[in-house]
């Protein structure tokens, strides 16, 4: 049966208050807090992070798809789901597809998946979506808005919640819209906008997928809609004839905010955390139209291994210490442009030692068995030379073996860069990287790390992802 | 293998004044250093058969040896460029030394030489490595402060007293500095300075790092059968020294990043050249790659001034200070006179070229009975380090 069989998620490490952002603007506050990405993460690196959440324990030469989506990909030109592939240490015969521009672009994507595994063209498609959309300093998307990414492998076998039904429709308005040239999320009146667009379409979806089904409300254990708002959201649930005490999935807002095109995954994870075998979970997702999507869940899901999910992710978090650190991180206001990089990035280089940068893989000698990262063709304890094989680091743990807090190598808005020996865990290989997510003060000797993948500077008109530490996120080992 | 003790000779040396030299060029600071080594052995530039230049940085990659060439006007004669990180004024030497040992060469100039200052920001900047994301936010200060969280961890020193110990080494390295006229920085420091002053990488504080500073050296080495043609007082290069190691050697196994086998490999090779066995009894003066606090402690016992885990106790004893058993940094070492890369190693061994001589500026900082000295530099970490052995006698 085809279906899901695993899921992840992550939502960044920073938390902001939304009464600082509306301190900051001397107007009313939406309550509770968004998350925010670091100003080392984007879409890209939130999608491999759910990724890497979603395939514990799976087998990655058995996954013969990935599909990204996101409104904010971090190229116009340039696709996203080889990069993130690469990253998560996928084989290079693989169908890759970016989907986009769209707040549904996450259920096109995992609708196209169901489809292709349906169809015979594919037996695992991991799904991978993530989002960060900007909204106008002072506007409600502001503080709705929130950072986050989600991931589901899709597959044929052994699934945790199968396929029943699905239903899509198509409604060609400009309700949200951002041009080519935008930055900030713009939208037309809001009561038409949710009137005429979310709510009309979320509806409809909801009746014909249940209609095609032949289910009613009261056979569904949850029902996922993706709302912009509390308010919107309780309203739908009335208006579909669901519980909304029992029967309808939390919205994600008060604690993490809207995160566009990975809100409605990031959701369904939520929900498949608190699943039961025999559940049956009713997914509508909004954007240009609906997603309407009816799946049963299975006894699979009681074997699925502890991972960090939505629930792990909200659980751990720091308090981001401003408003204004949310406008630097997001580049809204600019930092100090710092001594240009003695080390000019280079394409060809990124590309030639793409196994260590991008699928961290280090080398185990086959003579004295001894491991390098990044990888050496001679060994430098025996020096047997091309005697080695491969080994994937970056879902290893780790301690810190080493490390100063350097005040000269940051951002302006983040001068403390750590650095940091660590040993890995798999053959206690030393790998140089800098810390993130973390307070410097807390930094010790023996503290477990783990890896984790980061846009560490921009140039040559590109940008530069590296590896990077921090301490374990909660959950999920 | 020969050893190139008393092979060849300095006749003569030049040393800038050290510092933020706004007003000066590359190029002026390699007249400077120069011409004051020419004055010294009595020569001038047609007497010049070869040149060893070393720079680092400056003014761009890859144009070869054209600054010795333009400033000093050495037409007509071999000038060969070398680099080798913050070994390079040692490295020039060492060319310098084996083309006269050779016989090929009579008299050649070495020239060393950084203007570190006109970049517009302080420090050596980032990105220090060789892989634009390996090392893309790789700095000095903050990769010598690994070596200090690793060596308070394994030796049992809180950071409190760990930053104290390093300080200590501080505080000398000012006082000597302070009686030094061609240093940067010539101000003495208190322990509770260095305690109170702000981090640059943690467990680094200002007073732990060197200074950013522009600065030439030069010397004229000859034969050491031709010496006392030039001078009655020449001084004879008794060891020379080199050691290399990966950009990252920490996958070796035990590799403990408190002590590296650069360091401790061109020691040896310069010791048993020179003929040294016990190094803290037999060198009457060192200069040593002082970048930072943390980086002197380790050198103590790398090269055998100190037992390894044991500097602490020479350091509180004040066994390196000017009246101890074996004086380190004499003249302030690269925390007064700053690290212009390509001089720095030059300038190290004009000190213990001058101290053997009893030729230091001041009579209140000048050793008694300098015999044998010697300088060395360290760079990366942990890649290279070199070391270069004086005395004041043949045989």
């Amino acid at each position: 049966m085809v279906g899901i069989t695993s899921f992840g998620a992550y939502i960044p490490l920073f938390r902001l208050s939304r009464d600082a952002i509306a301190k900051a603007w001397l107007r009313d506050s939406l309550g509770g807090e968004r998350s925010v990405a670091n100003s080392d993460e984007d879409s890209m690196t939130m999608a491999v992070e759910a990724a890497f959440d979603c395939l514990r324990g799976v087998e990655r030469k058995n996954v013969d798809g990935l599909f990204f989506a996101s409104t904010t990909a971090p190229y116009k030109e340039k696709q996203c789901s080889t990069l993130v592939a690469a990253v998560a240490d996928m084989e290079s015969e693989i169908i890759t597809a970016d989907y986009a521009n769209c707040l549904r672009a996450g259920t096109n994507a995992l609708r196209s998946a169901l489809n292709a595994v349906s169809a015979g063209r594919a037996r695992n498609i991991l799904v991978a979506a993530a989002d960060c959309r900007l909204g106008y300093p002072r506007s409600d998307f502001e503080q709705s808005f929130g950072d986050g990414a989600a991931a589901l492998l899709v597959g044929d076998s052994g699934a945790i919640a199968t396929l029943e039904e699905s239903y899509s429709c198509s409604e060609e308005m400009l309700d949200v819209w951002r041009t080519d040239e935008d930055t900030f999320v713009r939208s037309w009146e809001g009561r038409w906008v949710l009137g005429e667009g979310y709510s009309a379409n979320i509806q409809r979806a909801t009746k014909e997928v249940m209609k095609r089904s032949r289910l009613e409300p009261k056979d569904f254990a949850k029902a996922i809609f993706p709302s912009p708002d509390t308010r919107t959201h309780r309203r739908l649930a009335q208006s579909t004839g669901f519980d909304i005490g029992s029967q309808v999935q939390d919205p994600l807002l008060a604690a993490v905010g809207h995160c566009g095109a990975a809100h409605s995954l990031m959701m369904l994870v939520a929900a498949l955390e608190e699943a039961k075998p025999g559940d049956r979970i009713l997914l509508t997702s909004y954007g240009d139209g609906a997603d309407a999507f009816v799946f049963q869940v299975t006894e699979e899901i009681e074997k699925l291994e502890e991972r960090r999910g939505v629930k792990g992710h909200i659980a751990s978090k720091m308090s981001l210490p401003s408003y204004e650190r949310y406008l630097s991180y997001r580049d809204i206001v600019g930092t100090v442009p710092s001594e240009p990089f003695r080390l000019f990035p280079s394409a060809t280089v990124l590309w030639r030692d793409r196994n260590s940068t991008l699928r961290c893989h280090g080398s185990r000698c086959r003579r004295c068995g001894v491991v390098s990262y990044p990888i050496q063709r001679i060994c430098i304890n025996c020096r047997s030379k091309d005697d080695f094989e491969e080994v994937r680091l970056s879902d290893k743990g780790g301690k810190v073996f080493t490390f100063s807090s350097d005040n000269l190598a940051g951002r302006s808005d983040d001068p403390v860069v750590v650095q940091t020996v660590v040993e890995s865990e798999e053959g206690a290989a030393r790998i140089y990287c800098m810390m993130t997510d973390c307070q410097p003060s807390e930094v010790k000797v023996d503290m477990p790390v783990e890896l984790t993948f980061r846009r560490i500077y921009e140039g040559a008109g590109f940008h530069n992802y590296f590896w990077k530490c921090r301490p374990p996120r909660e959950g999920g080992k | 293998m020969e050893s190139i003790k008393d092979k060849v000779a300095i006749v003569g040396m030049g040393c800038t004044k050290f510092g933020e030299r706004w007003d000066v060029g590359l190029n002026d600071l390699a007249i400077e250093a120069a011409y004051e080594a020419y004055e010294d052995a009595g020569v001038g530039p047609e007497d010049i058969q070869a040149c060893w230049f070393g720079t680092v940085s400056a003014p761009v990659i890859g144009i070869g040896a054209t600054v010795a060439a333009e400033a000093l006007k050495l037409h007509d004669i071999p000038i060969t460029r070398v680099e080798n990180w913050c070994a390079t004024g040692h490295e020039a030497l060492r060319g310098a030394c084996m083309g006269v040992a050779s016989g090929m060469y009579d008299l050649v100039l070495v020239l060393g030489v950084e203007k570190l200052k006109d970049t517009g920001f302080a420090g050596l900047g980032t990105g220090r490595g060789m892989h634009p994301l390996y090392e893309a936010r790789r700095t000095a200060p903050g990769s010598f402060a690994l070596i200090a969280t690793r060596y308070f961890h394994q030796y049992g020193l809180s950071p409190e007293e760990g930053k104290r110990t390093i300080g200590k080494i501080a505080v000398k390295n000012h006082h000597n500095g302070s009686m030094c006229p061609k240093a940067h920085f010539r101000n003495e420091i208190t322990l509770e300075q260095v305690m109170n002053a702000p981090i640059i990488a943690w467990p680094l504080g200002l007073f732990d790092c060197c200074g950013n500073s522009d600065g030439g050296a030069a010397a004229i080495v000859v034969r050491a059968d031709m010496a006392k043609q030039f001078r009655h007082d020449p001084v004879y290069i008794k060891g020379l020294g080199l050691s290399f190691d990966a950009m990252l050697p920490h996958n070796r196994p035990g590799f403990s990043w408190t002590s590296f086998s650069s360091m401790v490999n061109s020691a040896r090779q310069a010791y048993e050249q020179a003929g040294v066995k016990n190094p803290r009894q037999e060198l009457d003066i060192a200069v040593i790659h002082d970048c930072f606090t943390i980086t002197e402690l380790v050198i103590y016992e790398d090269m055998g001034f100190s037992p390894h885990g044991g500097a602490k106790e020479d350091i509180d004893s004040g066994f390196f200070t000017l009246e101890g058993g074996l004086p380190v940094n004499t003249d302030g070492g690269l925390k007064c006179f700053g690290h212009p890369v390509g001089a720095s190693g030059l300038r190290m061994t004009y000190e213990v070229y001058k101290q053997i001589q009893g030729k230091a500026e001041l009579p209140s900082r000048q050793l008694k009975e300098v015999k044998l000295g010697l300088s060395h530099t360290f760079g990366g970490p942990p890649q290279v380090s070199a070391v270069a052995i004086l005395g004041g006698e043949p045989g």
